[in-house]
C-alpha cells in the first residue's frame, strides 16, 4: 500500500511536467493543426534560462521560473513569427517540416553555443523530505505539483474567462468566421504560442529543480511523451492534455515499478494506440462526423 | 498498347539506369570516386529506396507514416542476424527475403488496426508502433541489445545498392500506375468518393503501406550490411523524420523530386562534414528556408519526365515549322 502510494506520488509529479508540455502542444495544435515538434526545445531553453539566471544572476527560484516563463514565451512568439507564420497557407506537412527544422536549429545551436555535455542544475531549493504515513514526499515534489496547478487553473481562466481566451477559442474553432467578426488572427495565434511556451518554460525549470541535471537534447524524449499525452487527452482539449499529461507520468512511473523500466517507453506508445483504436480523437477529444 | 506507346520513355530510363551504373563504375576505376564518394553515393541510394516507399505511403496512398525506420530496423536485424551466423552471398539475399517477410508481418499487424486513424493521429500511432519495435529489438538477447551488432560481414557493396535502389523504384513506380495505384490515388484525393465509387479502401490503403513497408526493410538490409555496424539507436524517431524530411523537401507525390532531394541531402551532408558541430546548425537553417519559401518542395507534385522532354521537343518543332 505505501508503495503504490509512494510511486502514485512520484506519477503525479512527472505527469503534472508532462500535463504542462502537452498544453502547449494542445493549444497549438488547437488553432493551428500543426505539430509543434519544437516545444519540447522551448522547454530545454527554460530549463537553460533557468540554469544560468540562477548561477550567475542569483536569482531566486520564483524569479527564476517567471523569467523563464516570459523568455520562453517571447521565443515562442519569435518562433512562430519567423518560421510559422509564412507557412500558414502551406500544405500542412510542410510546416510539419518546418517546426522539425525549428527543433534542430533549437538543439544545435545550444550544444554548439554551450556545450552538449550535461550540467547539474543548481539545488536552489534546499530538498526536504517528509515522510507521510511511511510515503516519502519531498518538498520539490509538492512545489511541483502545486506550481503545475496552478499554472493550469491560470490557464483554464485565461482561456474561459478573458477576451483573449474567447479569441483563442474562436479562431481554434473557425479562422475564418473568427477573422470575419474582427478577431485579429495573427495576434491571437502569437498569443497561444506565448501561452504554450511560458507553459514548458515553466515545465523546464521545475525539471531541472526534479532531475538535477540538464542538456540541450533533453526536450526530444519529454517533448514527444508530451505530445502522446495531448493525443492520448482528445488533442485540442485543454482539460484532455492535463488529464493525458497525468496518464502518461502514472503509467510509466507504474511500469518502472514493476521492473519493466526497459519497457517503459513501449507501454506509453502501447496504451497510445489502444485508447486511439477504441477513442480514435482522445479521451475528450470531440468526434468530428464527416460530411459529403 | 500503353506498353507499345511508352516503350521510347522506358528505354531512355534503362538506358540512363545502366549508363549511371557505368559512369559510376568506370569513375571508381579511374580512381575520380574515391572511398568517402562513395560512402556518400552508397548513402544517397539507401536513402532513395527509403524516400521512394515512404513517397508511396505518403504521398500517392495518403497516409501519413512516421514509422518507416521501425520496419528498416527489422530489414536490418534480419539480415544482421542471419549473416552474422552464416557469412555467405546466398544467405544475404536470403536474409533481405527473410527482412522482407518479417516486415511484411509487422507493418500487417501495424496497419490492420490502425490505418483507420486518419491524419496525424495514424502519423503519432505508426511513430508509437515503430518505438514499440525498436525498444523490442533493444531487449532482445539475439540482437544484442542496446549495445547494437558489429562485424557484419560487407556484401552490400555499392552495385548492389545501385541495383536494389534500381530495383524497388521499378516496383514502386509500376504499383503506382497499376489499377492498385490508381485506387490509392483515388483514396488520397477522397477517400468517401472512392469508397462510393466500389474502391476497396482499406486494402488499397493497407497494399501501399505493406509495400512501403518491405522497400524500407531492403533499406535496412543494405545500410546493416554496407556499414557492418548497426544499434537500435540508429532506428529511432529522428530517422523516420529524416526520411519524412527527403520525401517532403523533394516534393509529396513526386518519386523523381525523392531522387533529387535524396542527392541533395547527401551532397550537402557530405560537404558540411568539415563543419563540425555547426553542421547540423547550417542543415536545421537550409531546411527552414527551402521550407519557407518552396512549401511544396523542390518538384511539388510534378516528375522529372522524358515523355515531356520529347513532347516540349516536338512542339518546338512544330512551332518552328
Amino acid at each position: 500500500m505505501t508503495t503504490l502510494f509512494q510511486q502514485l506520488i512520484n506519477g503525479l509529479s512527472l505527469g503534472s511536467i508532462y500535463a504542462l508540455l502537452a498544453l502547449g502542444y494542445t493549444m497549438v495544435y488547437g488553432i493551428i493543426k500543426l505539430i509543434n515538434f519544437a516545444h519540447g526545445d522551448i522547454y530545454m531553453l527554460g530549463a537553460f534560462w533557468g540554469y544560468y539566471t540562477i548561477n550567475y544572476w542569483h536569482f531566486n527560484f520564483i524569479f527564476a521560473l517567471l523569467s523563464a516563463m516570459v523568455v520562453c514565451a517571447a521565443s515562442g512568439v519569435i518562433i512562430e513569427y519567423f518560421a510559422y507564420r509564412p507557412l500558414r497557407h502551406a500544405p500542412r506537412i510542410t510546416a510539419l517540416i518546418t517546426a522539425i527544422g525549428v527543433s534542430y536549429f533549437l538543439e544545435n545551436g545550444m550544444s554548439y553555443l554551450y556545450g552538449a555535455d550535461t550540467r547539474d542544475f543548481p539545488q536552489v531549493i534546499k530538498q526536504v523530505n517528509y515522510s507521510l504515513w511511511g510515503v516519502r514526499v519531498s518538498n520539490i515534489q509538492i512545489l511541483i505539483l502545486a506550481t503545475a496547478c496552478l499554472l493550469m487553473i491560470l490557464l483554464q481562466l485565461i482561456i474561459k474567462k478573458t477576451k483573449m481566451g474567447r479569441a483563442m477559442r474562436a479562431v481554434s474553432v473557425d479562422p475564418d468566421a473568427a477573422e470575419l467578426v474582427g478577431i485579429n488572427i495573427n495576434q491571437t495565434i502569437s498569443f497561444t504560442f506565448a501561452l504554450g511556451s511560458s507553459m514548458a518554460g515553466a515545465a523546464g525549470v521545475l525539471i531541472g529543480l526534479y532531475y538535477n541535471s540538464i542538456d540541450p537534447l533533453m526536450g526530444m524524449t519529454p517533448g514527444i511523451k508530451a505530445f502522446v499525452a495531448a493525443v492520448v487527452g482528445g488533442i485540442g482539449s485543454v482539460p484532455g492534455a492535463s488529464l493525458g499529461g497525468f496518464l502518461i507520468g502514472l503509467l510509466e512511473t507504474a511500469v518502472q515499478s514493476v521492473g519493466l523500466s526497459a519497457y517503459k517507453d513501449a507501454a506509453v506508445y502501447l496504451v497510445l494506440i489502444i485508447i486511439l483504436l477504441v477513442l480514435p480523437s482522445g479521451i475528450f477529444g470531440k468526434n468530428v462526423k464527416e460530411k459529403v | 498498347m500503353i506498353l507499345k506507346a511508352n516503350w521510347k520513355y522506358n528505354l531512355c530510363w534503362l538506358i540512363l539506369m545502366v549508363a549511371g551504373f557505368y559512369l559510376m563504375n568506370t569513375l571508381i576505376l579511374v580512381g575520380v570516386i574515391n572511398s568517402f564518394l562513395e560512402n556518400m553515393m552508397v548513402t544517397i541510394g539507401i536513402n532513395i529506396i527509403l524516400a521512394v516507399g515512404l513517397n508511396l505511403v505518403i504521398g500517392f496512398a495518403g497516409q501519413f507514416s512516421l514509422g518507416h525506420a521501425g520496419f528498416m530496423a527489422v530489414g536490418a536485424y534480419a539480415t544482421a542476424i542471419i549473416i552474422s551466423k552464416t557469412p555467405t552471398a546466398g544467405a544475404f539475399y536470403g536474409s533481405i527475403i527473410v527482412g522482407v517477410i518479417v516486415a511484411i508481418v509487422a507493418a500487417l499487424v501495424v496497419g490492420i488496426p490502425t490505418l483507420r486513424l486518419r491524419g496525424d493521429y495514424l502519423a503519432i500511432a505508426t511513430m508509437g508502433a515503430a518505438e514499440i519495435i525498436r525498444i523490442i529489438i533493444n531487449n532482445l538477447k539475439i540482437t544484442n541489445g542496446p549495445s547494437g551488432m558489429f562485424n557484419i560481414p560487407q556484401f552490400a557493396t555499392w552495385p548492389v545498392i545501385y541495383i536494389m535502389a534500381c530495383v524497388t523504384t521499378l516496383i514502386i513506380v509500376n504499383f503506382i500506375h497499376s489499377r492498385g495505384g490508381r485506387a490509392a490515388l483515388a483514396v488520397r484525393e477522397d477517400e468517401i468518393a472512392a469508397d462510393s465509387m466500389g474502391i476497396n479502401v482499406f486494402k488499397w490503403k493497407l497494399a501501399a503501406f505493406v509495400l512501403g513497408a518491405a522497400t524500407a526493410a531492403v533499406a535496412g538490409s543494405m545500410q546493416a550490411s554496407y556499414l557492418q555496424t548497426i544499434a537500435p539507436s540508429n532506428f529511432n524517431i529522428m530517422e523516420s523524420i529524416a526520411i519524412l524530411i527527403i520525401v517532403v523537401l523533394g516534393g509529396v507525390g513526386s518519386i523523381t523530386g525523392s531522387f533529387v532531394a535524396a542527392g541533395i541531402l547527401g551532397v550537402v551532408d557530405a560537404a558540411l562534414q568539415s563543419f563540425g558541430a555547426l553542421r547540423m546548425v547550417i542543415y536545421a537553417l537550409v531546411l527552414i528556408l527551402i521550407m519557407i519559401f518552396k512549401p511544396s518542395g523542390i518538384m511539388g507534385a510534378t516528375e522529372l519526365s522524358f515523355k515531356r522532354l520529347f513532347n516540349r521537343k516536338n512542339k518546338k518543332q512544330e512551332s518552328g515549322c
